[in-house]
């Protein structure tokens, strides 16, 4: 095959390369998953100040940043969609929606368990836990405005500009700690400077971005697969799979 | 090592809740998401041989 920059835009070829590359980022997932937990509770020594209930990290860091990947990701694929009226990259957009709003869920939900024995309380309305909330929003609104139009591409093309107009909250939710004086603490890992973290901590903490990133690969692919099927059921290559 | 036992492993220096009550939350979802998934990738294949017949 001749790989092009757009090979893929077309659905048949997208559906058989997800279906190939699937098996490999489970795989993937599981392996840096395996070693992440190994290195996070085996390996990472006890926090001084917070003791064992840090390790939460391993978890509720990697979720909040592919939280808000996967929705840049979504708005990217929305977009392209709509202007070059591109069929796959809608359906990839629509693909990436319930697993970015479940990263979403898990952000929060360990951040209030991680917030509870440490700062004595599950919930406060700060700048970067509403932010992340409000995200948990966009999603589910995304989601349910692109299900409830029964039309595709009018349905992608609703999305797309929902997804756009929240777009300004990444930023918002990833300055937050700087722009407000916040209960959530300040960012450890800069682009400019050295982590403020213990390697073996930080070590655990990006062997579990890179399994929740296989993850999120492995399902979208398959959603997207499934999406492909349904939308493109009339065409030939679709009845071609029947057999 | 940072535990002797697993009953230490599980209290976790007392924030056992916490810390499991996270992960636990997490593998669900995870594995509920991976479960329902496959099961909409396999309705899809499996509705293919239907549009024949009412198309």
């Amino acid at each position: 095959m001749n790989l092009r920059p757009n090979t893929f835009a077309a659905p048949s070829r997208f559906y058989a390369m997800a279906g190939t590359l699937t098996p490999w980022f489970w795989a993937a997932a599981l392996l840096f998953g395996l070693t992440g937990l190994y290195v996070g509770f085996a390996i990472a020594p006890t926090d001084f100040q917070q003791g064992d209930a840090y390790r939460i990290i391993f978890i509720h860091v990697p979720a909040a940043w592919m939280s808000m990947l996967i929705y840049l990701v979504l708005a990217f694929w929305a977009a392209w969609g709509w202007m070059l009226n591109a069929r796959m990259a809608s359906m990839y957009a629509r693909a990436l929606a319930p697993t970015g709003a479940l990263f979403t869920f898990i952000a929060l939900w360990t951040g209030a368990l991680w917030g509870k024995p440490t700062w004595g309380t599950w919930w406060v309305w700060d700048a970067r836990l509403t932010s992340e909330f409000i995200l948990l929003l966009m999603y589910l609104g995304y989601i349910a405005l692109t299900e409830a139009i029964d039309d595709p591409r009018r349905a992608a093309n609703a999305g797309a500009l929902l997804a756009l107009v929240g777009v300004v909250n990444i930023p918002i939710i990833y300055f937050s700690v700087r722009w407000w004086n916040t209960l959530h603490q300040g960012a450890t890992i800069s682009m400019t400077a050295a982590p403020k973290m213990v390697s073996t901590m930080l070590t655990a903490m990006l062997l579990m971005t890179f399994c929740f990133w296989s993850y999120s690969f492995a399902v979208v692919f398959t959603r997207a697969r499934a999406i492909v099927l349904e939308q493109e059921s009339d065409n030939e290559w679709v009845k071609g799979l029947e057999r | 090592m940072n535990w002797t036992s697993l009953d230490e492993f599980l209290y976790m220096g007392g924030y056992g809740l916490y810390v499991w009550g996270s992960y636990a939350a997490t593998l669900v979802v995870m594995s509920v998401e991976a479960v329902l998934v496959r099961k909409r990738l396999q309705a899809a294949v499996g509705a293919l041989g239907n549009s024949e017949a009412s198309g």
